[in-house]
């Protein structure tokens, strides 16, 4: 089984974390509705390095990790306000 | 019965002082401890322990490793076991043979042999897809001859196979001399060590040598518990996944092993030879030839032709030599020797050997149909290019040793993603392996035996050190000194044969044993455009039998590659997955275990004679009591008439607290809540971001910045996500807390609920004006502390109570004595659904689907209209300007007496499904059956008459009604509404 470096607990088997999906910049508020089904349902779906979103459910910890899609080796992980400053939510 | 038992030093593994019976078909024999069944079978001189899958071919031993499927037998009620892995021990069931419809070596179904050339590669494929129903029709006759083994549905389930974990610092799979030389270097070095060996003893291929080929092995064997080692024999890894992760599988246990770095000393599979008539009994690889008599002392035949590609063949020759075997020829495919050992050439100096010499075709005689084990075999002479030469007389032999070279036991590596390439010297060669993943010994083409050790010392010190390395998640960096390590011994692995396959005009010249392939059988598939190494595999079935391709992938790709005039290497293998070999249900099943979560108050509800439901993980009360629609009866008409009382523990609870936190909840949830006042509850709609309904509960402001929110049951770990998730966009000062099991919580309902509550005992003014309808307050109920919200889902006066999960048990008897004088009855989720039913309120996920806009389950009240943002607005927005095809509606069917429509019957008109039912239930207050439906958004009118089509077929009449069918002006949400305010004390 996998093991996903949780930023709180460190490695721990990917049995407790969910995979929210990729990790990306929300549209403004006021977006189209074009732009928000375009964050909602399509996807780059790239091979090799891609963010996305884990919580490690058991301690309800969120984060953002860089993963390679094509080794499926996970590269770093990132708090959500890291995230953020580096422009997730511009 | 042949005495086939050779003296010392013959038979090292066995245990001559004991005697074990056991019983093959019927007839009992005995063996040794430290025999397989396989190899106790063939002391005894029984040659023919199978029938082949497809043609009921005879066969016998020929890997001795658990690579084919000769050995498979039914051992009691369990089919389908390796006898060449089953351990003889005391107390065995009676074993049988599988395939066979009589005694196994006179097998009535052998005629199946004669059809052969009607059963070509893909013949169920291309033979019973029409006409149409042809397969069901002989679908039980070929699954009836195609056999393997048989279940019996009745004999009591096998023992459970215990699930353990285990975590090491290396863990090493292989027990030969590599394997054991890298567990005690790894050791030395400081590293936790498991050793996996699939064999119950250690010692890999040098225990098919003479004993003085490898003098340290018992040494060493037993220096491994003095280093701490922990050895795990008779356990087969059967995959390495993500990150090191490895499972292994024994008769009793199924081992989850973690460790920092893996070392795969897995060594080679012996490769077979394709000739003709190359699965006759007699027929059997120099490995298992080898084994069979320096470990089991067994004298696998009387006289011995020796068909060999490389070294191992004359080394078999060597020993059965010694073993007073008559060795009538040594025939190399080689066009000279290789580096054939010393020995092996000395001791064989008067046996007749010839190069560039292949097997033409095995023969065997007096079997007629039944078919019968090897009498003679026939050689031709062979060349690089396999051109077949001149064919000799038969050479009369009751042993062919064979040996078509190695190919490296790479599954494990390949489950961890590495590349295997084929290569014309060893075989396949391994690349792309993952960190932490080494290879060490033969598996890495380190095949000299008297390099195993050193090179099992080398890699186990790179893997310790690797591990050691590795920063823990906590505590401390082990400093395990770690030693200089040695030098790697050289690759060693040379070329056998690169296509070992000898063409006859006559055929069943076998590729894949287990599935009864040949030659041909490779080509047709080819030449039927299944060309790719994947087509091929799946057209064919070739390596998809219990040997999972050990002994014929790099076969089959050879005669593929040969086909197309291509190099093998242009190719590549198959996708090799795990598992390695054949996994047990009972183990993967594990012990069982079904979690599952209960409310604080379990144990009342069964004392009560619950009826549970399961909702989730949840187990809920449905009812009480025995007689279910009395039950329901009763705790609806006790809800409606004096009070009810009912366990809501399993309700999503959240705690929403900080300066943020109305903001947040703005942004969420589809209602209004910045301007909602403290005290007060309001309804909560969560949508997701295509704007569908996602769950709903309350929202109670207990502070401004302080939200007790609940949720459905269903949805609380979703809903949960996906706040968090939001609130990690938009990092707004708010903490998102679930305390679901922190909390019981019961709904007390009914026009006797406040007098019920008052004498169970609060601290809170009740009355009309101090604690109105969707009020919240904190307070205490019988000395407990308690947040209340006054809410109405059942359609009643009624309190929703939340208090600590261990004071659960303390309220609800609290009120249930304070309630008996006013005839409180506690009451199910069944009841609750016809409450809130005959009050139009929506389940979610009941009424709801995934794809329902909130306006279509007539939710479009609670959706803000002037707020700028929330959470699936511009979805909500977009879909209602582009108009809405369904609305949920109340319905009551014309028949009163009828009994309700099950959930999801069709809504029929003019033939057409328009809509569905989604809930349904008959109600005494509504007297009839009423329900709320999706009907087409062009129709709301009560009034209107449309038909519901029962799962019978027949149409039900039924006309659409306004919502709620019950109070419709809650009137009785406050049935005392004169009673003055309460003085407070």
């Amino acid at each position: 089984m996998k093991l996903i470096p949780c930023p709180l607990n460190g490695p721990r088997p990917v049995g407790e974390f969910a995979c929210l999906g990729p990790a990306k910049p929300m549209p403004a508020d006021d977006a189209a509705p074009e732009a928000w089904a375009d964050f909602a349902y399509a996807e780059d779906n790239p091979a090799g390095p891609i963010l996305e979103w884990w919580l490690h459910v058991p301690s309800g910890t969120m984060f953002v990790a860089e993963r390679d899609t094509v080794t499926d080796t996970m590269i770093r992980t990132l708090w959500p306000a890291d995230f953020r400053a580096a422009g997730g939510r511009p | 019965m042949t005495d086939t038992r050779l003296p010392a030093p013959f038979g090292r593994g066995i245990d001559r002082t004991r005697t074990i019976a056991f019983s093959f078909e019927g007839k009992t024999y005995t063996g040794h401890p430290g025999d397989t069944v396989a190899t106790a079978l063939a002391a005894n001189g029984v040659r023919v322990i199978s029938r082949s899958f497809k043609y009921r071919r005879p066969r016998g031993l020929f890997s001795l490793g658990g690579f084919d499927a000769n050995t498979l037998v039914q051992v009691g009620p369990e089919p389908n076991v390796p006898a060449d892995r089953l351990p003889l021990v005391e107390g065995l069931p009676p074993i049988s043979p599988q395939n066979t419809d009589g005694p196994v070596a006179r097998d009535p179904g052998a005629v199946m042999g004669l059809f052969s050339r009607f059963l070509p590669v893909g013949f169920y494929y291309r033979t019973f897809f029409r006409p149409l129903g042809a397969w069901a029709r002989f679908e039980k006759i070929i699954r009836t001859r195609a056999g393997l083994g048989r279940i019996d549905p009745k004999s009591p389930p096998p023992p459970h196979v215990r699930t353990r974990h285990l975590f090491c610092d290396v863990a090493i799979v292989g027990g030969g001399p590599t394997g054991i030389a890298a567990a005690l270097a790894a050791a030395s070095n400081g590293a936790d060590v498991i050793l996996v060996e699939a064999e119950p003893v250690l010692g890999g291929f040098a225990r098919a040598m003479p004993a003085d080929a490898f003098p340290t092995l018992a040494a060493d064997i037993a220096h491994l518990d003095a280093a701490n080692i922990r050895v795990l024999s008779g356990a087969v890894a059967q995959g390495l996944f993500s990150d090191g992760f490895l499972t292994a599988e024994s008769r009793t246990d199924l081992f989850k092993i973690r460790s920092s770095t893996v070392v795969l000393a897995t060594g080679v599979a012996e490769q077979p030879i394709v000739f003709r008539n190359n699965d006759l009994p007699g027929v059997m690889t120099a490995g298992t030839v080898r084994r069979l008599l320096h470990v089991h002392g067994i004298r696998p035949g009387t006289r011995a032709v020796v068909c060999t590609a490389d070294d191992s063949g004359w080394d078999a020759a060597a020993d059965l030599r010694a073993a007073g075997v008559t060795v009538e020829m040594v025939a190399d495919l080689r066009a000279a020797a290789g580096e054939a050992t010393a020995t092996a050439r000395a001791a064989l100096s008067a046996v007749p050997f010839r190069f560039s010499t292949a097997p033409y075709e095995a023969l065997s005689q007096g079997g007629g149909l039944y078919g019968a084990p090897l009498s003679a075999v026939r050689l031709c002479g062979f060349d690089a290019n396999a051109t077949v030469g001149t064919v000799t007389e038969p050479i009369a032999c009751d042993l062919l040793v064979v040996s078509g070279g190695s190919a490296p036991m790479a599954q494990l590596a390949a489950h961890a993603g590495a590349r295997l390439t084929p290569d014309p010297d060893r075989g396949f060669v391994i690349s792309d392996l993952r960190s932490q993943i080494f290879l060490a010994g033969s598996v890495d083409g380190r095949t000299a035996p008297d390099t195993a050790t050193a090179d099992g010392a080398h890699v186990g010190a790179i893997a310790a050190k690797s591990a050691l390395a590795a920063v823990p998640p906590t505590g401390t960096v082990r400093d395990g000194a770690v030693k200089a390590v040695p030098d790697r011994p050289p690759v060693t692995a040379r070329t056998a044969h690169p296509f070992p396959v000898v063409r006859h005009p006559a055929g069943k010249a076998f590729v894949d044993t287990d599935e009864d392939l040949v030659i041909e059988d490779v080509e047709n598939a080819v030449e039927d455009g299944f060309a790719h190494p994947e087509l091929l595999k799946r057209w064919s079935t070739l390596g998809m039998g219990p040997g999972q391709g050990r002994q014929t992938t790099l076969m089959g790709l050879r005669i593929l590659a040969a086909k197309r005039g291509m190099a093998p290497a242009a190719l590549g293998p198959t996708t090799v997955r795990p598992p390695f070999t054949g996994e047990r249900f009972q183990a993967l099943a594990g012990e069982g275990f079904h979690p599952h979560r209960t409310s604080p108050m379990h144990h009342r509800h069964e004392a009560l004679g619950a009826q549970q439901m399961v909702a989730g993980l949840w187990h809920r009360p449905a009812w009480y009591g025995p007689d279910r629609d009395k039950a329901i009866a009763e705790e609806v008409a006790a809800v409606r008439g004096a009070c009810g009382l009912i366990d809501v523990s399993t309700l999503g609870k959240l705690e929403v607290r900080g300066p943020d936190a109305a903001r947040f909840l703005d942004r969420a949830y589809a209602g209004a809540h910045t301007a909602q006042p403290v005290g007060r509850c309001r309804y909560a709609l969560l949508l997701d971001v295509g704007g569908n309904v996602g769950d709903d509960g309350v929202v109670a402001r207990l502070a401004d910045d302080h939200f007790y929110v609940t949720g459905t049951t269903g949805q609380s770990d979703a809903t949960y996500r996906l706040l968090v998730w939001l609130n990690a966009n938009w990092g707004l000062d708010v903490d998102i807390t679930a305390v679901t099991g922190a909390y019981a919580a019961v709904s007390l309902a009914g026009p006797r609920a406040r007098r019920v509550l008052r004498a169970a005992g609060t601290d809170l003014d009740l009355s009309p004006a101090n604690f109105p309808h969707l009020g919240a307050r904190e307070g205490t109920v019988a000395g407990i502390p308690a947040r209340l919200l006054r809410v109405g889902f059942v359609g009643e006066l009624g309190w929703e109570i939340h208090v600590p999960a261990d004071q659960g048990t303390a309220l609800w008897d609290a009120l249930v004595i304070a309630g008996r004088a006013e005839g409180i009855r506690p009451a199910g989720v069944e009841a609750q659904r016809i409450l809130r039913l005959e009050k139009g309120h929506v389940i979610v996920g009941q009424d709801t689907d995934g794809l329902t806009h909130p306006d279509e389950a007539g939710l479009g009240w609670a959706v803000a209209k002037k707020k700028p943002f929330y959470w699936g607005k511009a979805a909500v927005d977009f879909r209602r300007a582009e108009g809405l095809r369904h609305i949920l509606f109340g319905f009551r069917l014309k028949d009163p007496a009828a009994a309700p429509p099950p959930e999801s019957c069709l809504v029929v008109e003019d033939g057409r499904d328009v809509g569905r039912v989604t809930s349904a239930a008959t109600s005494v207050a509504c007297g009839g059956v009423v329900g709320l439906a999706t009907l087409p958004a062009d129709w709301p009118k009560a009034g209107r008459a449309f038909s519901i089509r029962l799962p019978d077929g027949t149409l039900s009449p039924a006309e659409m009604i306004a919502m709620p069918a019950y109070d419709p002006d809650g009137a009785r949400l406050e049935p005392e509404p004169a009673e003055a305010p309460e003085a407070k004390p």
